[in-house]
């Protein structure tokens, strides 16, 4: 079985990770002036490369931070992976209930 | 209601005479690990309370909490410290488990939240959330080996590191406090399953009495 680095926990093991698709995919700027067709594309339609492709990865049982790794889709192997975006900078902290 | 975390201890509420025992979620293997014989031996962590908390690692915020509550909080991934009366973990780029053995879970909640809200972060209650075991023998890393996949040799995984990692089908966190001393947090429900294999590998380890 193969390893897959974290950018934050290091290499582990593939089985602690849940695929998540292609990665960078760009939410609609405004997503109510699409039509069905245009709607059905973003969220169904993927690329399917036979070669490198970027991905997110979710590092489930480890530190449960996504990922994005480039991988080649014919051979497997990881060609890179890095941290997904940024967390927030500040959390959106909601009220609590006493 | 008073509250009292050490396993066993009687929950009274004022205003009723009902009386709750509080019991460690894996009494029921007490026995099976008191009996096991050689080593490593498995021994049950007393309950502590603990709390998740977020907040965002650059501004100084982690170094402002932990100075407030006496102690530090670890910078690098996958590594703990020592507070006044419990430890530090670093579970992810911008979370830590703090743990404590003398403050009630509601109280040590608040007060780690309160610490936390001026940086915009925030604390919550994950007392009940895991239990832990301790692996005390030379053999010990060889026996958690059989369920871990991770590099547990002492140079890559010595005292000060922590790792949430699987051990067989459950995820576990596995906290190193020596080279024979080894602490392994698991998700109640799944501890029982963790024991369970444990045990059943530490027995395989031995030798079979003649
Ligand atoms: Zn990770």
């Amino acid at each position: 079985m193969q390893l897959i680095t974290c950018p934050w926990c290091g290499p582990r093991e593939e089985t602690e990770f849940r695929y998540g698709g292609q990665a960078d995919l760009a939410y609609p700027a405004d997503p109510s002036a699409l039509d069905d067709e245009q709607w059905a594309r973003f969220l169904f339609f993927r690329d399917n490369p036979k070669g490198t492709f970027a991905e997110r990865w979710c590092h489930d049982a480890g530190c449960r931070r996504w990922l994005r790794a480039v991988r080649d889709t014919r051979t497997y192997v990881f060609a890179e992976t890095g941290p997904y975006g940024s967390f927030p900078r500040r959390s959106a902290r909601p009220e609590r209930s006493a | 209601m008073t509250a009292e975390l050490s396993s066993g201890v009687e929950l009274r509420s004022a205003s009723s005479p009902v009386v709750l025992t509080r019991r460690h979620p894996l009494e029921g293997r007490r026995a099976t690990l008191e009996a096991l014989t050689g080593e490593p031996s498995i021994t049950l962590e007393p309950l502590v309370s603990a709390v998740d908390l977020r907040v965002d690692p650059d501004g100084g915020a982690p170094e402002a909490i932990a100075a407030a509550l006496g102690g530090t909080l670890p910078r690098s991934p996958d590594t703990w410290t020592e507070l006044p009366d419990g430890v530090a973990l670093r579970l992810g780029p911008d979370e830590w488990l703090l743990t404590s053995a003398a403050a009630d879970p509601h109280r040590w909640e608040d007060r780690v939240d309160a610490l936390a809200a001026p940086h915009g972060g925030m604390a919550v209650d994950v007392s009940a959330q895991r239990v832990g075991l301790r692996l005390h023998g030379p053999a010990a890393r060889d026996l958690l080996a059989f369920g871990c996949s991770i590099d547990l040799r002492p140079t890559a995984f010595g005292r000060g590191r922590c790792a949430q990692t699987l051990f067989g089908q459950a995820a576990v966190l596995l906290v190193a406090h020596a080279e024979d001393d080894l602490r392994l947090h698991v998700r109640t429900s799944f501890a029982g399953y963790v024991v369970d294999r444990l045990v059943d590998t530490a027995r395989s380890l031995r030798p079979t009495p003649a």
